[in-house]
């Protein structure tokens, strides 16, 4: 008998039965609390069904909340720093949210569900930030992170996999459109969005679906190569396809401790995202001034030279150092050595030649390596069937 | 018109990737094509509609990641896609898997032999050590030993120090394994049968020689060499079939403004006063250029499309001594569903790598004995692909294609050449091997791609259907390939260069030799070098 409480275990996922009978290597990982695979079989190989057939991934511990009320789009406006009028309904919308600083708290993508119906899709915890910003507008705020299940099913074939499942003319379906089907009687939701930068959806269900979605994807998947992927592969695609990640590129602005390690919009390369023209949003006024005075840092995406991942290197600028690497990978498809790095002003404008200073061991012996590297406009991996419609079948 | 700073020979993905540096650089540059498609040995054709073959190469490892970054090949379509692990099917009914993860790979030798499971790791060491010796120098010209200029002096000294580096014991060990079989050298490791056999392959693909021969550990050393993304050892898929390397190299040569010909089959090149003016065509057309390169093997370079008046004696004499010995062939197969295996679960993963079926060294000596005897070998060594398990887009769904790599092959049947009768016998000693351990393959042929090495010879213009233009034995490699005194890709005669996988470092879909030669071009016309270094070996 043991004396341990399961209370003090990870939580699973709708789809667990099924994702631990296909993790062979048993190589688990905590996110968000919950027991997700780092790897199902061999990274290497689920990160290239990704990018040659269907991989699998579940994201059901993304946060989800939900947003309804007369004042939905005019909360939504307040929060995130894009103009919310611009996503129109069944659209999704990838959007940063500030604090009143115009720190970057959270990243995420906004699918508008209808003329007053916002769900938020993110990466961190909001609910807090969420209810403060709540005050004066008739909104209501649900947190769904629970009863939504989803997963992300990305690749050349997925759109013929899930056609097959009766999503009827989802090749009709245009990057970033949502649509809406049923399974086994229950609601549907697919959405062209992902994190893997080529052609690929998410499909949400309620959890009670989800073990039956899994079985019926992977059964009618199989004469396209369908794949579960873990969290590694998954780094490696996003990377590959110049996507951030919060705790990983930035730190969530309310979570900083140590003064000067909050990122803007600016900073992270977002300034896309940032519309002044818009309504009030969290963040503007210091934003306008970081737009007039100038920013601390530059993102950059970096090509560095020779075949060793920069992770973690100091980037340097002659002798001095101005910045460092907060993602790093040779990307399998593009063939490159890709590194993302936060850079001092004024350095790190595109074409802007620096060094890398890497280290890595081999049988417990340290080299370092001074690698040049130079300052990129786009991210490496540009796979035209991410914006292809219609999409193609594999 | 017609006049061009350089004309490369054969739209390979050697002359290809030559052709692009040398555009690259600001030449103006022909890559002549003798059939109507580009690609030579690295295509994809549909031969049967809805099905892609990789009619000769057909897995992709040794392409230099260097090449393939600095081409930009993946934004010209070239997606290379790694598969993993193999089996060799045995007769008793069991399978030896190959799995990627070490220690679901120790435990599947383990169920064979706990020792040579265990001993697996000194022998995977001791090969990596030697792979370490030779990756270095696949993207540099090898030094000439005899020269006294300071680059030779230089390179020479380098790796010569590179091997006194390893101390005695390592350096007799290297000595031994550049020149022993890879079966004594297994028989080192090893204990059991299916294991030595399942490695040994390596050892014998696209040579005339038997897993005893001497020199083969070295053949299973260039097989190991190669990776994907620095997974060293690793092999891949190009996406689209083994021509999207040909197609991507294409069109970065042609971004860089060179032009490719088809149709257009060289019949001589032109000598005057001892330097390379060009080259006449078959129908009599000619393209004039100061440089010409020869991306076909050593001895049609050198017997076929050089007049012998143009060439000396010593040149004449070692292209036809050149080793170059057909051994192999090939079946491509369309196939209406997945076969079943023997001792295989079709579900399994090393179901999408590479499949056997000799389980002994001595089965795999037998092979090749039937080889010496002049014909094809009666319990062929297979290294089996279905690479529609990896790329959806070489079979409609639920339908596969398989690719057959087949050894012994002789380039002439007891004497005699190929006839029809032959290559139906050896169509069926293929597919009878298969059907012993797959009772349901026979029924799913569709269509069936059989080349022997007269075929490979005709279409590709492989002498005798050496896939590797020339025995990658230690008299034929490093300074030594092709021929001692012009392993510098320049031949004797001024303006005329060979950037063929005779030349080093061999074959294989490395593009090496294209870029080495280039970059030797280049010097020669005191251009800006525009080949890329290799990356450092860690």
């Amino acid at each position: 008998m043991s004396d341990v409480s399961r209370d003090t275990m990870l939580l699973t996922t709708p789809f667990h039965s099924r994702v631990e009978a296909m993790c062979d290597l048993n190589d688990w990982g905590n996110w968000m609390g919950y027991t997700t695979p780092n790897a199902y079989f061999d990274v290497e190989l689920e990160y290239f069904a990704v990018r040659s057939t269907t991989g699998v991934f579940d994201l059901s511990p993304m946060n989800k909340y939900r947003v309804t009320g007369p004042d939905a789009q005019r909360y939504m406006d307040r929060l995130i720093t894009r103009d919310v009028s611009k996503i129109g309904v069944d659209r999704v919308g990838y959007a940063i949210w500030c604090d009143d600083n115009g720190q970057v708290m959270d990243d995420g993508t906004i699918f508008r569900l209808g003329e007053q119906d916002y769900r938020i899709c993110s990466y961190q915890r909001a609910d807090d930030w969420l209810a403060w910003n709540t005050l004066g507008f008739d909104v209501t705020i649900e947190n769904e992170s629970e009863s939504v299940a989803g997963l992300a099913v990305q690749g050349p074939t997925s759109c013929t996999v899930l056609t097959l499942l009766g999503c009827t003319d989802l090749n009709q379906l245009k990057p970033f459109g949502i649509a809406h089907y049923s399974f086994e009687g229950r609601p549907l939701m697919v959405s062209r969005t992902g994190f893997t930068g080529d052609l690929g959806y998410e499909v949400w269900v309620p959890p009670e679906s989800a073990e039956a979605l899994w079985d019926q994807l992977f059964e009618l998947g199989r004469d396209y190569l369908i794949k579960p992927i873990g969290s590694y592969a998954l780094e490696l695609a996003r990377i590959e396809a110049g996507f951030l990640q919060a705790n990983v590129d930035f730190m969530p602005a309310e979570e900083v401790v140590r003064v000067g390690r909050t990122r803007s919009p600016f900073e992270l390369g977002l300034g896309w995202l940032v519309d002044f023209k818009k309504p009030l949003f969290n963040g503007r006024s210091a934003l306008l001034k970081e737009q007039e005075k100038g920013s601390r840092y530059r993102f950059a995406m970096l090509d560095v030279e020779g075949n060793k991942p920069a992770e973690h290197s100091f980037i340097l600028k002659g002798d001095k150092q101005v910045g460092t690497v907060t993602s790093a990978a040779w990307c399998p498809t593009a063939k490159a050595n890709i590194a993302y790095a936060q850079i001092e002003m004024p350095h790190g404008a595109v074409g802007d030649e620096l060094v890398a200073e890497i280290y890595y061991q081999r049988e417990l012996h340290w080299t370092r390596l001074l690698a040049p590297c130079r300052v990129i406009d786009t991210p490496i991996f540009k796979s035209p069937k991410r914006w292809q419609t219609p999409a193609p079948p594999h | 018109m017609n006049q061009y700073d350089a004309i490369v020979i054969g739209a390979g993905h050697n002359g290809l990737t030559n052709g692009a540096y040398l555009a690259k650089a600001g030449l103006k540059v022909a890559v002549l094509e003798r059939n109507p498609y580009i690609g030579g040995a690295t295509v994809s054709r549909e031969l049967h509609k809805g099905w892609w073959y990789s009619n000769c190469s057909y897995v992709s490892s040794l392409l230099r990641p260097e090449i393939t970054r600095d081409l930009e090949l993946p934004r010209h379509g070239l997606q290379v896609v790694s598969f993993g692990g193999g089996a060799t099917f045995m007769r008793n009914g069991d399978c030896f898997g190959n799995y990627s993860d070490h220690d679901r790979h120790y435990r599947e030798m383990a169920r064979h032999s706990k020792r040579d499971a265990n001993a697996y790791d000194r022998y995977a060491a001791d090969t990596s050590l030697q792979t370490k010796l030779i990756r270095p120098y696949l993207m540099r010209t090898p030094p000439d030993p005899t020269s006294m200029k300071p680059r030779d002096l230089r390179d020479l000294l380098e790796f010569a120090r590179s091997f006194m580096d390893l101390g005695e014991e390592k350096l007799l060990d290297t000595i031994k394994f550049w020149t022993a079989s890879v079966g004594d050298y297994l028989n080192e490791y090893f204990e059991t049968d299916v294991i030595k056999a399942h490695m040994a392959g390596s050892g014998i693909i696209g040579t005339a020689l038997g897993v005893y021969s001497p020199g083969t550990a070295y053949v299973l050393l260039h097989h190991y060499m190669g990776d994907v993304d620095g997974n060293v050892g690793a092999w891949g898929f190009a996406r689209g079939g083994m021509g999207a390397i040909a197609n991507a190299l294409s069109k970065a040569f042609q971004s860089y403004g060179g032009e490719i010909i088809c149709d257009a089959n060289v019949d001589e090149i032109i000598v005057k006063n001892g330097q390379a003016a060009g080259v006449a065509l078959k129908d009599g057309t000619e393209y004039k250029a100061p440089i010409v390169v020869s991306n076909l093997d050593p001895k049609r370079t050198f017997l076929d499309i050089t007049n012998p008046s143009d060439l000396p004696k010593d040149v004449l004499k070692k292209a036809r001594n050149f080793k170059i010995r057909g051994s192999s062939g090939k079946l491509n197969i369309a196939l209406d569903g997945l076969p079943v295996f023997h001792g295989l679960d079709p579900r399994n993963r090393l179901m999408a790598g590479d499949l056997h079926f000799s389980d002994s060294l001595e089965r795999q000596e037998r092979a090749y004995d039937d080889w010496k005897a002049g014909t094809w070998s009666k319990d062929p060594y297979l290294d089996m692909m279905i690479p529609s398990l990896t790329d959806p887009t070489m079979a409609p769904p639920g339908k596969h294609m398989m690719s057959v790599f087949v050894q012994y092959a002789p380039p002439k049947v007891e004497g005699r050449e190929w006839t029809d009768e032959d290559k139906d016998g050896f169509e069926k000693s293929v597919i009878d091997q298969i059907s012993n351990y797959s009772p349901n393959f026979r029924d799913l042929i569709l269509h069936c791609e059989t080349r022997t090495p007269r075929e490979i010879e005709a279409e590709v213009g492989l002498t005798e259907g050496n896939i590797f233009m020339g025995e990658l034995t230690f008299d034929q490699l490093l300074f030594n390939r092709p021929f001692p005194g012009y392993a510098q890709y320049r031949s004797p005669i001024k303006g005329m260069y060979m950037c063929s996988s005779g030349t080093h470092p061999g074959g294989g879909v490395m593009a090496a030799p294209g870029a080495n030669a280039a970059r030797e071009i280049l010097a020669d016309l005191k251009k800006p070098n525009t080949v890329p270094g290799g990356y450092a070996d860690d």
